[in-house]
């Protein structure tokens, strides 16, 4: 028997990937439901000669993980809903200086203080929007902790690959839930490690000076190169502009290099969508309860499918307008007010052909409750 | 090293006011690194927004110009992550103690090793003059045309409230003083904080009717006074110049080190 399986939380699969991807800073500060992930890392880190700190507030946690990620480590936070809100100002910061981080939200629900023990999916259009100003963003998730550990070390890849930060947008029934997780070997899901500059001591270093491939070699704060950091429009130098031309540039820099890579960044899973006549989309842990029913409606030969998305920024567009062209009907599962489905009945032709399949009321939303929708739908009553 | 050979000239000229008192801090802080020997890549200054954030594009070290009130909190992260730099935050009054009060309190509060230099001109410069929680009671700003009913912070008694193990308070006037405290500030090991009195002649001093930069600054020479002064006795509305607070405790980084070292022995 292999002493790599676990019986754990989906917090505490967040923290495995994350040490697995080579997470050497975190900074936090207490919030249910992703208080665990604070309280593990604080004993895993020093383990490994990393450093964790609690911070002041939510907003003081996102700002020490950019300036840990300057001097060179792998960094993240984690939160919950109102902590979330507070990170949005560093958050857009990050976006704009180009600073690889990892942001982890366990939702809860809201508005406000909300519920805060209870689940929700209803921070998935503010991990889209909910920095000012016009910007790109990736934000993943998962169902199960498996996936939970896979996609954190995917964040920390395409954080460190496209110097941005990424979202891991969770909920609580995954977050507390108790599962089995296998760990993998090392080197057995590739990590991405930093880019570094091959320039050489002595010469001009640019430090938003992209390559030809579009990447941004960087250089550790402490190192030879000295450069400029600002959250201000900047020049490749890194310093303060407001020249029309270079506002222009950045700014479509900023969403080009996630907005291009759309298909790039789409991570899926398919479950019997080849034929699906009814397709049920969803993420998180809703997904679990979607994937039942369409497990008991095929049994009975009933051609349903799903669709279970694991990027939901940049949003995947092309994906859900082809896996949805023979679908009679497409059910948006999710735990919020529909904001995943606008962004669906958007992507696909024939809109009036997606409904929602919610529940709001912190209660995981079950397969019963799917089939109640299921039935209203195809007017078989309630 | 020649001062010049401390600034990033391509930037210059700066974007102050004439007359400012930022120059003058700029000046005595590129004097203190000189005098210190300190490599320039060995030193990372991070700075908020505000006309006092500025200080840092200016500067040839590993510059960090960051987000209103938050320039210690992301100070912490580039402290904690590599200890063997030397941080120092410029912050303006308004971006350390109103926006930032928080991020201030505790960072004096875990005594990190870092250098916060509070440019104090007792005004919100860059957004046009409103009033600062330094500007103080019977003040006028843009925000307080029937006079400013708030009463003011005292830097350094809040610091030392706080925590700070290094507590120091100097003005534009008395630039060698400056330039020595900020010394001793970054040689110390544990939070530091130099409170530095500057003019705003554009705003504050225009307004409060305290004349040009020269007239501004010879205000500072006669109401400031040494501590511990004969004059502070026969006036105590005099407000003392020197350094406050001088103590040994924990010092963050080391203290965190000494967790590193428990956690890998598990205990």
């Amino acid at each position: 028997m292999s002493n790599n399986i676990r019986f754990v939380q989906g917090n505490e699969a967040c923290v495995e990937g994350a040490l697995y991807a080579g997470l050497e800073f975190f900074a936090g500060y207490p919030i249910t439901p992703s208080t665990e992930i604070a309280e593990q890392l604080s004993s895993r880190l020093p383990k490994i000669g990393g450093k964790f700190i609690q911070m002041e507030d939510e907003i003081a946690s996102m700002c020490a993980i950019i300036g840990a990620s300057l001097t060179g480590r792998k960094v993240m936070t984690a939160t919950s809903g109102p902590g979330f809100s507070l990170k949005q100002e560093a958050l857009g910061y990050a976006i704009m200086a180009e600073i690889p981080c990892v942001i982890v939200n366990v939702q809860r629900g809201g508005p406000s203080t909300g519920i805060p023990t209870h689940v929700h999916q209803g921070d998935v259009n503010q991990a889209r929007w909910g920095t000012h100003g016009d910007h790109a963003i990736v934000a993943l998730t998962a169902s199960n902790h498996q996936d939970v550990f896979a996609m954190t070390v995917e964040a920390f890849n395409i954080a460190e690959t496209y110097r941005t930060p990424v979202v891991l947008l969770f909920d609580e029934v995954v977050g507390h839930m108790r599962e089995r997780l296998v760990l993998p070997e090392p080197g057995e899901i590739p990590i991405v490690e930093r880019l570094r500059t091959s320039v050489k001591p002595g010469v001009n270093y640019h430090p938003y000076l992209p390559r030809e491939d579009g990447r941004l070699p960087m250089s550790d704060f402490g190192g030879v190169h000295r450069y400029n950091v600002t959250g201000l429009y900047h020049d490749m130098w890194g310093f303060p502009s407001d020249e029309p031309k270079i506002i222009n540039e950045l700014l479509h820099h900023l969403m080009d290099k996630i907005e291009h890579r759309t298909n790039q960044l789409a991570r899926f899973k398919e479950f019997y969508t080849e034929d699906a006549e009814c397709l049920l989309i969803s993420y998180g842990s809703s997904a679990r309860s979607a994937r039942e029913v369409v497990e008991k409606h095929r049994q009975r030969g009933e051609r349903f499918g799903l669709l279970e998305l694991l990027t939901l920024w940049p949003f995947p567009s092309d994906l859900i307008r082809q896996k949805a062209a023979g679908a009679r009907l497409v059910v948006v599962v999710e735990m919020n007010m529909g904001q995943m489905c606008q962004s669906v009945r958007l992507a696909v032709d024939r809109p009036e052909r997606v409904f929602l399949s919610n529940r709001v009321d912190g209660v995981f939303i079950s397969p019963s409750d799917i089939e109640k929708t299921l039935h209203l739908i195809q007017g078989k009553g309630v | 090293m020649a001062v010049k050979d401390y600034i990033r000239e391509r930037f210059f000229p700066h974007m102050w006011c004439a007359g400012c008192g930022h120059g003058i801090v700029l000046n005595g802080l590129i004097r203190a690194v000189e005098k210190l020997g300190i490599d320039k890549s060995a030193i990372v200054m991070v700075s908020g927004i505000g006309c006092s954030s500025r200080i840092a594009g200016y500067l040839d070290f590993h510059t960090l110009h960051t987000l209103h009130g938050r320039a210690l909190a992301f100070a912490t992260g580039v402290k904690l992550s590599k200890p063997e730099l030397n941080v120092i935050v410029p912050m303006g009054d308004g971006d350390a103690l109103a926006i930032g009060g928080n991020h201030f309190i505790h960072a004096a509060r875990r005594n990190i090793n870092i250098t916060a230099i509070v440019m104090n001109n007792r005004i919100y410069g860059m957004t046009g003059g409103q009033c600062s929680p330094l500007s103080g009671y019977g003040t006028l700003a843009s925000t307080a045309p029937y006079t400013n009913v708030d009463q003011s912070f005292d830097v350094v008694q809040l610091a030392s409230a706080a925590g700070a193990t290094f507590v120091a308070r100097s003005t534009g006037f008395h630039v060698q003083q400056m330039t020595e405290i900020i010394q001793e500030a970054i040689l110390h090991n544990g939070f530091s904080v130099v409170e530095v009195m500057s003019q705003c002649p554009t705003y504050f001093g225009r307004r409060n009717r305290q004349g040009d930069a020269v007239d501004m600054l010879k205000y500072m020479q006669k109401i400031t006074t040494p501590i511990g002064s004969k004059a502070k006795e026969q006036n105590p509305e005099l407000i003392e110049r020197g350094v406050f607070v001088r103590k040994e405790l924990p010092e963050y980084c080391s203290a965190y080190d000494t967790v590193i070292r428990r956690a890998k022995e598990g205990k």
